[in-house]
């Protein structure tokens, strides 16, 4: 199967080191900004369904502002309880000021 | 061998024993947290619920309004609870802890001994000590079990009444009133959740209650509880007038299970003493969640934390520990509260003594209050506030002075504090 590369918005619009939240082909995506990479995860955290895009970033730790469950946002993989199951993250490339993400 | 550390060694090895008294979010904690790290000895894990470990805040909320079903609250999925490979004995009950043979009896008779015993006993609803308290009709909200009996009962045309206006008390009320039955909370104290909070937020719940259409008796004591000919209730209060009802629940906080750790002859005051590495007057036997009581800088004291947080990390904290891993247990207390789409959290515990600077305008929709000593913040709490009191957390843990005008300057994004 090809990757399919979906524009999820404008560069610009991903504040730096912090996370939007956008709606990508139906799917609700989160996409952070650290240190000048854009890094992408599924929006809903896999514990409590809260939006990741209204939690706290710092370094390369998404926070859900629920329960406060950590995800590393490169991977998704949980680093904080009670978050234990990953997130779905997604490869990110910036083309001509925008974000694409790899999608199946 | 490391004979410096026999714990370490006796615990870790694979025919070590390690017992888990309650089957709550702690005691599931402590469960999955002993596997993570790497256990692979025999595990107990006993709860005298019939219920797999799961976390007991939506019982006053969606599973209460029969929105969620009660396996929606398990801390675990099936698979993952069955890959524990736990000894795991749902409705059993310990009747003593024999500390000198490091053994359990049991209920049925049985014994089981230990190397390492985790007491997540937890608390059980306190009731009232009134005439007619244990008559049908008059309930109390703890477990899953409790908030099924409810369920049926909280509908358009039933009125029920809450006796205390704590955070059960409120969280039953507001669930009760989203569907649509008339409710009376009658508290016999001058505000609301006195204990917890000040008096800016007790007023606020007071609006709030009052705007959803819930009554609010403060002040107001009850002296029995009776059941008409007719299937309802009646509640008796102190100045002689009478609510008639069609069920009570009493939200009057939590008794701590300690006493099988006072029977075994354990330091307990109002629940198990711990220190911050979990551990009891006995080494070999820790406690964690609503029955432990640690010191907590934070608080200046001692202090038995009854929070979703304190269940959780203290459960994992005490795992560790048992195990001989480096833990130090100081959480700066957090605790949330949802009650008609509003969410009221607190971090740290607000002191008289402190200074409070508003954000926002009190009495609003959304607001926050921090609590300082001199310039340092030591508490911050609001409704509908999360994102700010995240920043506000920060605050407190870097204990880094503040400027208090621009900290009140709701035109100054939190995260430049």
């Amino acid at each position: 199967m090809t990757t399919q590369w979906i524009d999820a918005g404008a560069h610009s619009d991903v504040p730096q080191d912090d996370v939007i939240g956008v709606a990508v082909d139906g799917r609700q995506i989160a996409l952070y900004s650290v240190d000048g990479d854009v890094f992408a995860t599924d929006n809903i955290c896999t514990h409590g369904h809260a939006r990741l895009c209204e939690g706290f970033l710092e370094g390369h730790e998404i926070e859900c502002p629920l329960h406060q469950g950590k995800f590393d946002v490169r991977t998704g993989q949980p680093t904080c309880a009670p978050a234990t199951e990953a997130l779905r993250s997604y490869p990110v490339k910036i083309e001509g000021g925008r974000v694409w993400l790899a999608v199946d | 061998m490391d004979s410096d550390r026999p714990s370490v060694a006796a615990a870790a090895c694979a025919d070590a024993t390690i017992v888990i008294v309650g089957a709550g979010q702690a005691g599931g904690w402590a469960a999955q947290t002993l596997r993570k790290e790497g256990f692979a000895g025999r595990l107990v894990l006993i709860g005298d619920e019939l219920h797999q470990p799961h976390e007991r805040p939506p019982l006053s909320k969606a599973v209460l309004a029969g929105e969620a079903a009660p396996e929606s609250t398990r801390l675990m999925k099936s698979d993952a609870f069955e890959a524990l490979a736990l000894d795991w004995r749902p409705g059993a009950r310990v009747t003593r802890i024999d500390r000198a043979a490091k053994r359990l009896e049991m209920a049925d008779g049985a014994t089981l001994a230990y190397d390492k015993l985790i007491l997540c006993t937890g608390g059980r609803a306190r009731t009232l000590p009134i005439a007619g308290a244990d008559a049908p009709g008059v309930h109390t909200l703890r477990t899953i079990d409790d908030a099924l009996v409810l369920v049926p009962v909280l509908k358009p045309g039933n009125s029920v009444v809450v006796v205390g206006g704590g955070w059960i008390g409120l969280e039953v009320a507001a669930t009760a009133r989203k569907k649509g039955a008339d409710v009376v909370v009658v508290e016999a104290q001058s505000r609301l959740c006195e204990r917890t909070v000040p008096r800016e937020i007790s007023e606020h719940l007071l609006a709030l209650h009052r705007s959803n259409g819930t009554r609010v008796m403060l002040g107001a004591g009850v002296t029995r509880f009776a059941s008409d000919n007719q299937d309802r209730m009646v509640v008796t209060l102190a100045d002689g007038s009478a609510l008639t009802c069609d069920a009570i629940v009493i939200g009057v906080g939590l008794v701590p299970n300690d006493e099988l750790a006072r029977d075994a002859g354990l330091a307990c005051d109002c629940g198990v003493i711990v220190d911050a590495r979990c551990r009891t007057s006995d080494p070999d036997i820790l406690a964690a969640g609503d029955v432990a009581v640690t010191p907590n800088p934070w608080a200046g004291r001692s202090v038995r934390l009854e929070s979703w947080q304190n269940a959780q990390d203290q459960g994992i904290a005490a795992a560790r520990s048992s195990l001989g891993l480096e833990v130090d247990y100081q959480p700066l207390p957090w605790f949330w509260s949802d009650q008609y789409g509003m969410n009221l959290q607190i971090y740290g515990i607000p002191m008289s003594s402190h200074r409070v600077v508003a954000r926002g305008v009190p009495g609003s929709g959304s607001f926050v209050l921090f609590y300082l000593d001199g310039d340092v913040v030591k508490a911050a709490l609001g409704p509908n506030a999360a994102r700010d009191l995240r920043f506000a957390r920060r605050l407190i843990e870097q204990r880094k002075p503040v400027d208090a005008q621009r900290l009140a300057d709701a035109g100054v994004p939190m995260s430049k504090h």
